[in-house]
């Protein structure tokens, strides 16, 4: 079995004294993992960073070896990364966001989100709304997406302002009237195309965050990733005012 | 197949997990150990026994030394110079030494925040290390030039901001004989990016 593709580095963890098992998002093949021997030497050590774009050989006996991989660098983005503390959180937490798709899987539409993220020097005003949609895509590629577009009670499509922790689905304003305390706020943003308010990263990022620990998170179980405490402090800092509720705290 | 009796099989077989030797290698080294038992192997043992016994962990920055606090830590010139240089692991400290670091003192963080590995802020020791930069003049991040190496810095960085204390790290970029033809791609981004007047 042989194959030659581009793969996005998500991760590198080191096997005896001088291999590494290289984690590599690829197109039309998904999350895939391969042998990298001499992995840790002073030349490949450099290309094997997380976030650089590469090319890959695979090869292996049968389909269903770990198999090895021969690397070439194309990208080396993780230079420009380590030095801009935002864009390397951001580089972290979609690397250990790619890692929670299954093995073999193609997520062509992540891997495209993901590599866009990356290359864009964006400001935390716009990588914050970049983000947030970012994990809702994860959440519906991982099959536990939202439905934001009909209201769980109602069904209308308009003025949908609220999401239902239990079910996942949007809540329009009157329906969530009697229940706010117990629902989160649908930022419009996620929705639409709507100009993205003081509070509406944090918001997000709570409702986000809530599915993640408890489709994937929780149930794994794994710790939510650290980066991304980090990440929403420092996005919610630049985009909202003082006096904002934590992303952390989620109706009950 | 037997090398002999259990004895010298264990050896075979310790020796096997050290960094760099296989049980192929391990087999050569016990020979020759006991080729040259005065000479080498009954010494060896003597010095491991030793070592065993005097060997601990510094209680202060995560050196190992036969005392604690070490002898780095000890140095009233080291302490006065106020440095503080953090480092992954005892390695990194002993290179960073050999080097000729000057009178500066050490921390070692014991890894670099890694969730592959599930090493989080917890595993490793910041906690001290931001009740030990309290007293210093400025904190040099050495940790590898690697995303996780510098995930770990800018997490360190974050959580001494309050302190008031001067952070910095170490440069990137071409090394000493290095020639720009074979550097990658990144490291002569950063080197570029770095440069300085002359």
């Amino acid at each position: 079995m042989e194959w030659t593709a581009d793969g996005l580095i998500i991760g590198v963890r080191r096997h005896g004294e001088s291999s590494v098992i290289l984690e590599a998002m690829v197109a039309g093949r998904g999350r895939h993992l391969g042998l990298v021997r001499g992995g840790r030497s002073r030349k490949l050590a450099a290309a094997l960073q997380p976030g650089n774009t590469v090319q890959l050989v695979w090869r292996a006996r049968i389909e269903d070896h770990l198999g090895t991989y021969s690397v070439e660098l194309l990208d080396a983005r993780a230079a420009t990364l380590i030095v801009d503390r935002l864009r390397l959180y951001t580089a972290q937490l979609l690397c250990e966001h790619l890692r929670l798709l299954p093995e073999r899987d193609p997520h062509d539409r992540l891997l495209a989100r993901s590599v866009d993220i990356l290359e864009d020097e964006r400001s935390a005003a716009t990588l914050g709304p970049a983000l947030a949609r970012y994990e809702l895509n994860l959440l519906d590629e991982l099959g536990f997406g939202l439905d934001l577009e009909t209201c769980a009670a109602t069904g209308t499509t308009n003025d949908l302002t609220h999401v239902s922790p239990r079910s996942g689905r949007a809540v329009c304003r009157e329906a969530a009237a009697p229940y706010l305390d117990r629902l989160f706020p649908l930022p419009p943003f996620l929705v639409s195309d709507a100009k993205v308010e003081p509070g509406d990263i944090a918001a997000a990022f709570a409702l986000t965050g809530y599915f993640l620990d408890r489709h994937v998170w929780s149930a794994r179980p794994v710790d939510p990733p650290p980066t991304r405490d980090l990440l929403i402090g420092m996005l919610c800092a630049d985009a909202a005012p003082p006096g904002l509720p934590s992303p952390a705290i989620v109706p009950q | 197949m037997a090398n002999g009796g259990p004895e010298i099989e264990q050896l075979i077989q310790l020796l096997a997990r050290l960094p760099g030797l296989g049980p192929r290698s391990a087999r050569r080294a016990v020979l020759h150990l006991i080729k040259k038992k005065d000479g080498l192997m009954v010494p060896l043992a003597a010095a491991l026994d030793r070592a065993v016994a005097a060997v601990r962990t510094c209680e202060i920055c995560g050196n190992v030394d036969t005392s604690s606090p070490c002898s780095i830590c000890s140095d009233p010139r080291r302490i006065e110079a106020g440095l503080l240089v953090v480092v992954e692991d005892v390695a990194d400290l002993w290179a960073l030494e050999r080097a000729g670091a000057g009178a500066v003192l050490y921390h070692v963080l014991g890894g670099v925040l890694s969730p592959l590995d599930g090493v989080g802020p917890d595993d490793l020791s910041i906690d001290a290390l931001i009740n030990r930069a309290s007293v210093a003049k400025e904190v040099v991040l050495a940790v590898n030039a690697t995303v996780e190496g510098q995930t770990t810095a800018h997490y360190i960085t974050d959580r001494l901001a309050g302190t008031g204390v001067k952070v910095t790290r170490l440069a990137h970029g071409v090394p000493v004989g290095g020639e720009l033809d074979y550097l990658d791609e990144g490291t002569l981004t950063q080197a570029l990016k770095a440069r300085t007047a002359i």
